[in-house]
């Protein structure tokens, strides 16, 4: 019992970097969706609207699988240069992730993006402060403010979500917890250290959010 | 105050009523259908396979009325031990250190584990002595293996006798990639994801043979030591649930009759009648 807790350390950094990378990557994703469906094309718009459908109208199993299983069976991309990518485990997982980590922050981008009071805009057009600016000093650190909670929830379920990378043969603190039973026969007591260790990362993110959430407060 | 005694206990009832099946004496025998040709699912979902049909042929000798129930791999022995189910033929080797937590009856069939590469492959030219039974000592092609698999990805499925015996040390470091299922080794071996597997071999000739891929078995055939000693059906020690109450009486009794069952197969041919039929040679044992 003991022994396979420094085992379970050990994948928490696994699991710690697939969910940091995937939604650092996702932000980026998000953000760019998020303009394309606030945007004036209409083709943009429609392309970032179906990708967040089906990303988020999927099971990220399902998406998992698809990308692990599925592009491997295709003779033409496992002899071209993305297979060096595709191949690795550790990849699929990340791209998995991110693209549904991206699909669900879009959407929670573009719905702060549109409830913005008009006034914010109307006062920064008013005082000539040209396009662009206003996107990026007025209106963008306003709908990060106004997105903050429902991103912390994305957070959360990305974290919990990462247990499925160890489907795809990663050993994550769920593919490492699995792996420790298959050995030990102990389900109760290794799925609780695991637990225990997700619910403490879940609150370290809590924390974290808080924190960003009173800096970012709007004077009163 | 005494209506919510009452719906207390009414609670307590019903769930002893949906819990008591455990006691019935229904015998319910898990598993896996995952592992063609010990056991798999036809394509209309019914469970098939030697033990399925072993496992029927039993349950008449024994005169009990069985269900077959499935469970996945991974969670095959703490399931049993939670009384899920009460008796496990899953492809299950009969190994020391699952003996620490089950008992098994004797072995029913031999499993014989093998390497497997795609044609092609650099592996595929391994030369070694046709079969290796660990117990009795094997040095010499343990370290032609420790040579050949240096640096490769091999893949197996969690939790069996085949990653025990990578993780051991005999074929020194190699990486060790685990999947859930054989379907998902044998489809990564195919994508070229990992450069080697090991599981049992009729499971990758049924492979080669059912999806027309150049799969190649190579190096020596596998048995004793880490491989265990053939395969059993995994039961619920007597003294899990204590040997006195009634629950270690029936796991105590299930064992007997299943040993006697077994026995009685044997003899009569019935075992290598069925693993002529999914192996396509005698396994018995």
């Amino acid at each position: 019992m003991i022994s396979s807790f420094p085992k379970l350390l050990n994948a928490t950094l696994v699991t710690l970097k697939l969910v940091s990378l995937s939604l650092i990557f996702g932000i980026f994703l998000g953000t760019f969706f998020a303009i394309l469906r606030t945007g004036k094309n209409k083709f943009l718009k429609n392309f970032s609207y179906y990708y967040s459908y089906v990303f988020r109208g999927t099971p990220m199993l399902v998406q998992l699988f698809i990308i692990y299983f599925g592009l491997a069976q295709i003779e033409y991309l496992r002899s071209s240069f993305l297979w060096i990518i595709l191949k690795e485990p550790y990849w699929c997982a990340i791209i998995a992730f991110t693209l549904n980590t991206g699909a669900y922050t879009s959407e929670i981008l573009r719905s702060a993006f549109e409830t913005i009071d008009k006034g914010y805009i109307e006062a920064g057009q008013s005082l000539g402060i040209p396009k662009n600016k206003i996107f990026y000093k007025i209106k963008f650190p306003i709908a990060i403010r106004q997105s903050l909670p429902a991103y912390s929830n994305e957070m959360i379920l990305m974290l919990k979500g990462t247990s499925l990378a160890s489907t795809v043969t990663l050993m994550d603190l769920t593919g490492v917890a699995k792996f420790i039973i298959s050995t030990t026969f102990k389900p109760i007591e290794i799925f609780i250290v695991a637990g225990s260790i997700y619910l403490f990362i879940t609150f370290l993110i809590h924390t974290f959010v808080k924190l960003v959430e009173r800096k970012l407060e709007y004077p009163k | 105050m005494i209506r919510i005694k009452k719906l207390i206990l009414s609670i307590f009832a019903f769930l002893f009523l949906i819990t008591s099946n455990t006691y019935a004496d229904k015998v319910r025998i898990a598993t896996e259908g995952a592992y063609p040709p010990w056991n798999s699912k036809s394509a209309d979902g019914k469970l098939i396979g030697f033990e399925v049909e072993l496992a029927n042929v039993l349950c008449g000798y024994m005169g009990h009325e069985c269900t077959i129930v499935e469970q996945d791999w991974d969670g095959m022995i703490p399931a049993l031990r939670m009384r899920k189910y009460d008796a496990i033929m899953a492809g299950m080797s009969i190994t020391d250190e699952r003996k620490k937590v089950i008992t098994f009856s004797q072995g029913y069939a031999d499993e014989v584990a093998s390497l497997a590469v795609m044609k092609g492959s650099s592996l595929e030219s391994l030369k070694t002595v046709e079969a290796v039974n660990l117990s009795k000592g094997a040095k010499k092609t343990l370290k032609t293996l420790t040579t050949a698999l240096a640096g490769k990805t091999v893949g197996v499925q969690v939790g069996t006798i085949h990653q025990n015996f990578l993780e051991s040390g005999d074929v020194g470091k190699v990486n060790v990639r685990t999947y859930k299922t054989q379907d998902e080794v044998n489809l990564d071996l195919a994508a070229g994801r990992i450069d080697v597997a090991l599981a049992a071999a009729v499971a990758f000739t049924d492979y080669a043979e059912k999806s027309g891929k150049p799969v190649v078995l190579v190096g020596p055939t596998f048995s004793g030591g880490a491989f265990g000693n053939g395969v059993g059906v995994g039961l619920r020690q007597e003294a899990q649930f204590g040997s006195s109450t009634a629950m270690g009486k029936r796991d105590g009794q299930l064992l007997k009759d299943f040993n006697k069952a077994i026995n009685k197969a044997r003899k009569d041919g019935k075992i290598s009648e069925l693993a002529i039929k999914w192996f396509g040679f005698d396994a018995s044992m």
